[in-house]
């Protein structure tokens, strides 16, 4: 079982022992800026845009994410780009452009107040629950996945990974705020690259360049010519490809409800943006975030294939030979002790802070969105300040909770990212209704999002995913080729259910009153706050921008059509 | 619904306010930088066969020391040469510190 185990010596442990001391560092650093619960919760709003970009992108590249690709791009090869050049770039642009006057604008403090404005208190409640129940599972799972990856390089057991990880974590959101958590997501960012840059240049010199991997790619028993045609077998009716989905699926299921939903709701994410320092910061930090996006494949894809050819035994169902074992395994074949300590830090690095998102938005949601508004109103500032760190506190001992529940199932990560990627669907129907149809009424609110989310448990339970999730022989009712494009379909039908719904419910029920949407939804008045000469320059302006990064994403289709 | 009961006075300027009291993430990173490359570029020299033979004949650690080093002095050059200033205050009087006021709440 040592297979895994890293030849760690006195230099990485002392460079992973520095990186730890700078966490907290940052922690107690930022803990001086912290007066009010603005300041801990949102960074005071104060941020300028390439920090809170960067902590946008960061905030998504977690542990799941990194191994994840790694893991599809060694299952599916190219087509994985997927993932970012269709299923984030153009979502985070049309965050930056069309939806960011309408949150920042409007001075709300989390994605679920903006639904208490724009409906009622019902809508409210429901999205804040989902969103702290979903956050804490998520920071769980996180954790999770990091101890087993600590457990597997180091050979630490996973309880004492669990709880080394949880407690520095804790300190630095409990002492800095989301001021810490952005630090280190920006320091964390510039880590992983540190990281995995090394070892794709290696990985490709030891395979001949990225000629040499194609044509080994090719050859592979398990790879093939399909791995390296990102739409190549995806026709209607004739799926070859190695992802299962046709161009349909791929387009509407992961680029459009499934990717809006995540990048465009998510408190996590959004949050990010909220912190920074005025509207036209805001606007650019999901743009500024799309250009590293667009980039990130090449050190998440190309190890995959790079795996898939180095290691035959590699997809094992159990064992160190799991597609999710794909970096770390490169790290132990490629790195000499020095850059070892640097990736294996920035893994580590990642993985905290993806914990360390869904924590600092957990915090934000329940102190703000639930205690404030409805357990303990009106009470002075620095009592929701204490109550903000008190929740980090419960927040991480819950995780750390869910981290061992996770522990007891064998492989529990892909179903809990795929439960609550259908989550976010529903949700991106009621938005985009809302900010763009000032007819949709407080009750179709609350039922679209309802009905959304029931009819994407129910495609869950009754299909692919239901049937690795539950052991189950076959589907109950829905059979759409695979676990990952039933969630892409699932996301589909619980969009179009939602959109159903709040369009049916609005047309029966009365309008809230024009002078109630004021800045909340499209065509009526959004406060875009002072705006400085410096911001009016083109290479500031958020179209501009957001523009190139879809012209950039485009173009690198091109060479992997 | 406003934080009536917070003090105004010295927090009336808000983000700017919690801009000059936050650090420079860019210190942080281009300390870091400098201290990790050194440290991977002293392993890099003195690195031996073993270890260009596992990375493929290249000297990785060197090549990643250099590039982490040079990315450091990136952010202190740029933290020099454009410091940290609080944003000119802004004109607006609602500060930020107001709860977003829906005309009609609970």
């Amino acid at each position: 079982m040592d297979g895994l185990r890293l030849n760690m010596d006195w230099l990485d442990y002392s460079i992973l022992g520095v990186y730890f001391l700078v966490v907290l560092g940052i922690g107690f650093a930022a803990r001086r800026s912290i007066r009010t619960s603005l300041d801990f919760f949102l960074s005071g709003r104060s941020l300028p845009a390439w920090v809170t970009g960067l902590a946008f992108v960061a905030a998504n590249l977690g542990a799941i994410e990194i191994l994840g690709m790694a893991a599809n791009g060694a299952q599916y090869g190219v087509a994985t780009v997927h993932f970012y050049w269709i299923g984030a770039v153009p979502a985070m642009v049309f965050l930056g452009i069309v939806m960011m006057p309408f949150y920042y604008g409007s001075k709300v403090r989390s994605v679920p107040e903006y639904l208490r404005l724009r409906f009622d208190n019902r809508a409210h409640v429901f999205n804040a629950i989902t969103f702290a129940v979903a956050s804490v599972l998520i920071a769980g799972v996180n954790l999770y996945a990091l101890a087993i990856v600590i457990e597997a390089l180091l050979g630490w057991p996973i309880w004492l990974a669990i709880i080394v990880a949880a407690t520095f974590v804790l300190a630095y959101i409990t002492l800095g705020g989301l001021s810490s958590a952005i630090y280190n997501e920006v320091l964390q960012f510039f880590l992983i690259l540190a990281g995995l840059v090394p070892l794709v240049i290696v990985g490709l010199a030891s395979n001949g360049g990225w000629g040499g991997l194609v044509d080994k790619v090719t050859a592979n028993k398990k790879g093939g010519e399909g791995f390296l045609s990102a739409w190549g077998g995806t026709g209607i009716g004739d799926v070859s490809s190695p992802m299962g989905a046709n161009w349909i699926a791929i387009v509407l299921g992961l680029g459009f409800v499934l990717s809006f939903g995540y990048w465009t709701t998510n408190f996590a994410e959004v949050q990010r943006a909220l912190s920074a320092k005025d509207m036209s910061a805001a606007r650019r930090t999901p743009i500024i975030a799309a250009y590293p996006k667009i980039l990130i494949p090449a050190v998440t894809v190309i190890p995959g294939l790079i795996a898939l050819v180095e290691f035959p035994k590699l997809g094992a169902k159990s064992g160190d030979f799991q597609y999710n074992n794909a970096i770390p395994l490169l790290i132990d074949k490629y790195l000499p002790n020095g850059v070892l300590g640097i990736a294996v830090t920035g893994l580590l690095a990642a993985f905290m802070a993806g914990m360390a998102a869904n924590v600092s938005s957990f915090n934000t949601v329940f102190t703000y969105d639930l205690w404030q508004d409805y357990v303990k109103k009106d009470r002075p500032d620095e009592y929701y300040l204490r109550v903000g760190r008190i929740v980090t506190v419960a927040g991480v001992v819950i995780g750390v909770g869910t981290a061992f529940i996770a522990a007891g199932y064998s492989n529990i990560m892909n179903y809990i990212q795929a439960l609550f990627s259908i989550f976010n669907a529903p949700l991106f129907a009621t938005f985009i209704i809302a900010m763009f149809w000032r007819r949709m009424t407080a009750a179709a609110g609350i039922a679209g999002l309802v009905s959304g989310t029931l009819a994407a448990a129910f495609v869950f339970v009754t299909s692919e995913s239901g049937v690795d999730a539950f052991g189950l022989d076959k589907p109950l009712l829905f059979t759409f080729g695979s676990a990952l494009t039933a969630s892409f379909w699932g996301a589909v039908i619980a969009f179009a259910v939602d959109a159903l719904v709040s369009v049916v419910v609005s047309l029966m029920t009365a309008p809230k009153p024009a002078s109630e949407l004021e800045g909340l939804v499209y065509g009526t008045k959004v406060d875009h706050g002072v705006v400085t000469r410096e911001d009016k320059a083109w290479w500031r302006s958020p179209v501009t921008l957001g523009l190139g990064a879809l012209a950039l994403s485009l173009a690198l289709y091109i060479p992997f059509a | 619904m406003d934080d009536t009961s917070a003090p105004q006075t010295d927090d009336t300027a808000g983000a700017d306010a919690s801009a000059a009291r936050l650090f420079d993430i860019r210190r942080i990173i281009g300390g870091l930088f400098v201290l990790y490359g050194v440290a991977v570029t002293a392993a890099g020299l003195f690195d031996g066969d073993a270890a260009r033979k596992q990375a493929a004949g290249i000297d990785i650690n060197l090549w990643t020391g250099l590039g982490m080093l040079a990315l450091g002095v990136v952010f202190l050059v740029w933290m020099r040469l454009n410091p940290l200033t609080p944003p000119p205050p802004p004109e607006q009087a609602d500060g930020t510190h107001d709860r977003p006021g829906g005309p009609e709440q609970h």
